[in-house]
């Protein structure tokens, strides 16, 4: 009992949020503004508990796994969802149905929690859709347009589909080696042609999560349709959930075929980073800019993934506690003016920084940092993927990411350009920014000057692989 | 032993200058910004030259030659046993004599500034940029680590782009910082993956354990970096000569020679301090870092290195006779010397005589300073007083800025080699070097020293003799004390910088090397110099039509030079033509016609039943799901069937 306290901490305390924010809610209710401040409350507690009684250890004959680089994990996912509680206050005080909102969101964070700890594939496919389903709702949110609930609609079909592929490649591997279990699956696995058909259906399910090139359609459409939150949602968290155990599941269960996965990874990353750029240097709405440049950046997540090492393991999850600061930033930016303002073209910011100082120098820092130039951490989470890559010894591949990282500078930069040269007789008004949003802006630009510039992060990391 | 705390003060001030003015210096430092930054450089000026006197005379030298030493070292980061990210300060004979030459160099250019940028509006915004410029490339000579370097390298980089775009609402100030900052990005590419690979091998990032590593054949990294090879040429010369193309971006080294030209749309004095005095000579002092490497173990990187330098500064020159902007021509003449500089490198061996190549090299870098900061600085007072860049302006200005006259001539005189001013001496160790190591590219320097004096004079003389001046009213002379006084200094080191015995001080292994003065071998060179200078005083001295005639009668050389053997127009026609109809065009049609075709067709048997439900979504998605399809079963085949 005691280990299923200490185990199983992270997934028990969002459960209780959950239920308590749904008391609150079923009771006489209170003022959207007094809710929003309980729930920014409640998630920080979540979020500072992760810190405390934390062990190693398995549940229920191995299905649930915890490890303290899970924990860490956990961790940043809670502090990516506090984030998103502080930035997009202007949306959630006008939204009318708040608590719920919140609710979808915990439940997925939830389902985000067992797939880290899952250590087996049934739990992994449970977890997974408990992670995908409440999203779904979340993205009808903004409930009087009609967009929005397209990019559920196609959000919710796009998935079932992939699972629908999911199951049978899990079905192939019980088929083919008689066990689901994580940890007794890699004795079995030998690289028959049936297991590596295998192999591609479940990579596919997280090719599909991650939005990697070729699997990446539906992202656009729903990154624009849905509300703010909800893109930065999925963009950021979501893929920093599949993307963890992703890694883990190709390091530890798929080590045995190792040589084959990683052509695919390579080859995938390839795609993902040249079509991610591509279609990111056409796009005019701030929302599909960032929906594609995030593409590109898993294209650089998957050059990490492929060294195969505890480098790569340490280099991706540092790149994503990065990503999740500069991505939240960017898109706390773009929601605070599209809410004041209702602008959500690149070409409404010319002259930003005229009317809007702050918000600038926060946009600029985040792209800086998406964009990969120093002193920002985003230098050092690209350069430790590109380091961790590179000790494959595969130059070509190593030379495409870079070539890569200019293509991306030039657009990142062109947001910038826009913001701070371009001259506009009638730039944005003065934007009053929530005090929370403030705060949250704040954060993440401290995260993206201190995590690069601390290096005990760096190895605090690598010394829990 | 050395201070470590002083010599980290020496960087550190202008960081703290930076942010200080950076910060608070538009609220409460408006008008006494200048003096806070060149105050604080001064003090930084002071710990340079004690720290320099110290090495050279005190504690650098253990049994007669000069140590690298390491007073200061703070891991940043441990990747591994080995390797690690180290923040340190390293001080051998070119980190010293660069900490003098960057400090002093940057010195002469805030006092000057402040007369050339009195009454800017964003005076405090020029002083902070100026100190982070200085604290970055003071940062960059005393590296330690490999990686170090190259933080420091994009810090300069930055800067220098903040700089060239400090006149941020003209747009060619944009177009050029933007141009700067893309051609020098794509050169830092080739410079980081060439330290991956040199650290891959040798596993390690530190300056001294590399070179220690990859010079001796009989370690495990060298034998690893000799053997593995890529297209035919070893790892090894595949990571120098990537290291190579980084330094050549920055020190804008053929082809890549194209932003140091438009940079020049940055205050003037930002032009003497980055892109003539320092920051371009960073790819040099790369170069001369690693030189062990490039001597001992890869011999045809370092053959790299002298063809590009020859081909750089014969090039340039010839470019710099026919342009009219002043400031242009002096950018073309800077790639030239610097070209100077890197065959210098590339002619030389390690150690002893042979290693005159390299202390030549450093002794250029150094006298180049002191006259190309001067001829900038001089040709800020012109275009102060004139406004216009323009040749065709200016002429018999001497009258009316006689110390800026003196001290522009004083300049043309050391960069044209005429002894005994400072270039004389330097150009003839090069000279010297590449005579006795490689006569192709002797000649080549050759035929350029000639040129080098041919094109400074004809800008002497068209700026301060030819027509007679025509100058409107109201002038406020040369432009005061803070603007004449860092020319006289400067120009007192161009005429007497040439007589320190340099050799003893700076060479390749760290000995003494004894540089012989030659008579007979400095004939020629002189000779042409002054025959450059005197055709020169024949075509420009006055008014007349001869150097029309002379270009029309060589009009297609001359076309061509004048256009800048159209470099520009042949990246453009690569990247608008070539790139855009090849790949972008071919793609753009291949992603409306075959992928969306496919997709259409594969969609059009499911579409006919979404037709029903159409009125609710798109129907894309099951466009969508043919794809996912389509991929997961292309997938499958390729790897099962081809991938094995």
């Amino acid at each position: 009992m005691n280990d299923f306290l200490t185990l199983m901490k992270p997934e028990l305390v969002i459960t209780g949020i959950i239920f308590l924010l749904l008391f609150i809610k079923l009771g006489k209710g209170l003022k959207n503004e007094t809710m929003l401040l309980v729930i920014q409350v409640l998630l920080l507690l979540n979020f500072l508990a992760g810190f405390f009684f934390n062990a190693e250890g398995t549940l229920f004959d191995g299905m649930y796994l915890t490890t303290n680089m899970i924990v860490l994990q956990k961790n940043i996912l809670s502090l990516g969802v506090y984030l998103i509680s502080l930035l997009f206050a202007d949306w959630f005080k006008k939204s009318e149905h708040m608590p719920e909102f919140f609710m979808l969101m915990l439940s997925a964070l939830l389902g985000m929690f067992f797939l880290i700890s899952s250590g087996n594939l049934l739990m992994f496919f449970l977890a997974l859709e408990l992670s995908t389903i409440p999203v779904a709702a979340m993205a009808n949110f903004d409930l009087d347009k009609k967009r929005s609930s397209e990019a559920a609609m196609k959000m919710i079909l796009s998935s079932a589909f992939s699972s629908g592929i999911l199951l049978f490649g899990i079905s192939l591997i019980y088929g083919a080696t008689g066990t689901i279990s994580f940890a007794e699956l890699p004795q079995q696995l030998n690289g028959s042609p049936l297991q590596i058909l295998a192999l591609i259906f479940l990579f596919s399910a997280f090719a599909f999560k991650l939005s990697i090139v070729p699997f990446h359609l539906w992202t656009a459409d729903v990154y624009e349709g849905s509300p703010m939150a909800v893109t930065s949602f999925l963009s950021v968290i979501s893929k920093g959930a599949v993307a963890f155990i992703f890694m883990a599941t190709l390091y530890k269960v798929f080590q045995p075929m190792h040589a084959i996965w990683y052509n695919l990874v390579m080859i995938l990353s390839i795609a993902t980073m040249i079509i991610g750029n591509l279609f990111a240097l056409r796009q005019q709405n701030i929302k599909r800019f960032l929906a594609f440049s995030s593409i590109a950046q898993v294209g650089f997540i998957l050059l990490g993934i492929s060294s195969n090492s505890i480098q790569g393991t340490t280099s991706v999850v540092y790149f994503i506690l990065i990503y999740v600061f500069s991505n939240l930033a960017a898109f706390g930016v773009a929601a605070a003016i599209a809410a004041k303002a209702g602008r959500e073209n690149i070409d409404d910011y010319k002259g930003l920084y005229q009317t809007n100082p702050f918000l600038s120098w926060v946009l600029a820092l985040a792209l800086f940092s998406l964009a990969g130039i120093p002193p920002t951490a985003g230098f050092f989470g690209k350069l430790f993927l590109l380091t961790a890559g590179a000790s494959k010894g595969s130059y070509l591949f190593i030379i495409i990411a870079a070539l890569n990282m200019i293509i991306s500078l030039y657009y990142y930069l062109r947001v910038i350009r826009s913001v701070f040269m371009d001259k506009n007789d009638e730039p944005l008004d003065k934007i009053k920014i929530e005090p929370s949003a403030k705060l949250g802006l704040m954060i993440c630009a401290a995260g993206i000057v201190l995590v690069g510039l601390l290096s005990w992060i760096y190895d605090y990391i690598q010394n829990l692989v | 032993m050395p201070n470590a705390t002083y010599i980290a003060l020496i960087p550190l001030l202008p960081l703290a200058g930076f942010l200080m003015l950076g910060i608070f210096g538009r609220k409460y430092f408006k008008n006494t910004s200048g003096i806070i930054g060149t105050t604080l450089l001064l003090v930084s000026t002071v710990l340079a030259l004690y720290t320099a006197y110290g090495y050279f005379f005190e504690y650098g030298k253990v049994d007669g030659i000069y140590q690298k030493l390491v007073p200061l070292k703070y891991t940043w980061l441990q990747f591994s046993e080995g390797v690690s990210i180290d923040m340190g300060i390293i001080l051998d004979p070119i980190s010293a004599m660069m900490l003098v030459v960057v400090t002093f160099i940057s010195l002469m250019v805030h006092i000057y500034s402040l007369g050339y940028m009195k009454g800017d509006e964003r005076f405090p915004v020029y002083y902070a940029f100026l100190g982070l410029f200085t604290f970055s490339m003071l940062g960059l000579v005393v590296s330690s680590n490999i990686f170090q370097i190259y933080i420091f390298w994009e810090l300069v980089g930055v800067s220098s782009f903040l700089l060239i775009g400090y006149y941020y609402d003209k747009p060619s100030a944009v177009a050029a910082c933007k141009k700067a900052f893309i051609v020098t990005r794509f050169a830092d590419v080739g410079f980081l993956i060439g330290i991956l690979i040199l650290s891959f091998h040798s596993g390690t990032l530190d300056f001294n354990t590399l070179i220690a590593t990859l010079t001796s054949p009989e370690t495990a990294g060298y034998k690893s970096a000799a053997a593995a090879s890529f297209i035919g040429v070893s790892a090894l010369t595949w990571g120098l000569a990537l290291v190579f193309i980084g330094g050549a971006g920055k020190s804008a080294m053929f082809p890549l020679h194209i932003w140091l030209p438009d940079a020049m749309e940055g205050p003037t004095p930002v032009s003497a301090l980055i892109h003539a005095a320092t920051m371009v000579v960073a790819g040099v002092f790369l170069v001369a870092r690693l030189f062990p490497v490039f001597a001992i173990s890869s011999p045809n990187a370092l053959s790299l290195v002298g063809y590009v330098g020859a081909i750089s500064a014969l090039i340039a020159a010839l470019i710099a006779c026919t342009q009219t902007d002043i400031k242009r021509v002096l950018a073309y003449s800077t790639m030239s010397q610097i070209g100077y500089m890197m065959f210098a490198l590339g002619v030389s061996k390690y150690g002893g005589e042979d290693g005159l190549g390299f202390t030549a090299s450093m002794f250029h870098l150094f006298t180049h300073a002191m006259f190309k900061a001067l001829l900038f600085l001089g040709a800020g007072a012109v275009i102060h007083y004139i406004h216009s860049n323009e040749m065709k302006d200016m002429g018999g200005l001497r009258k009316y800025l006689p110390i800026t006259h003196i001290t522009f001539l004083i300049a043309c005189l050391a960069i044209a080699g005429v002894p005994p001013f400072a270039g004389f001496f330097s150009k003839e160790e090069i000279l010297l070097a590449a005579y006795e190591h490689n006569p192709t590219i002797y000649w080549i320097a050759l035929i350029t020293s000639g040129l080098t004096a041919f094109y400074m004079f004809r800008l002497y003389f068209n700026i301060f003799w030819n027509k007679e001046a025509h100058v409107h009213g109201e002038h406020k002379g040369e432009g005061g004390f803070a603007m004449m006084m860092p020319l006289v200094l400067l120009a007192v080191g161009a005429a007497v910088a040439g007589f320190i015995p340099f050799g003893h001080f700076v060479s390749s292994d760290g000995k003494r090397l004894e540089t012989a003065f030659h008579l007979q071998f400095s004939i020629a060179p002189v000779a042409l110099g002054l025959a450059g200078i005197f055709i020169a005083m024949w075509m420009y001295k006055t008014e007349n039509n001869k150097p029309d005639k002379f270009a029309a009668s060589l009009s297609g050389l001359y076309k061509a030079t004048y256009h800048k053997f159209y470099i520009d127009e042949i990246y453009t026609f690569i990247t608008k033509k070539i790139i855009f109809n090849l790949i972008g065009r071919p793609a753009a049609w291949i992603d409306k016609n075959i992928v969306d075709g496919l997709v259409n067709a594969t969609g059009n048997g499911t579409k006919d039943i979404s037709e029903i439900i159409k009125g609710f979504q798109s129907g894309k998605v099951q466009q969508y799901a043919i794809y996912f399809l389509v991929s997961v079963i292309g997938l499958a085949l390729l790897f099962i069937y081809w991938w094995k």
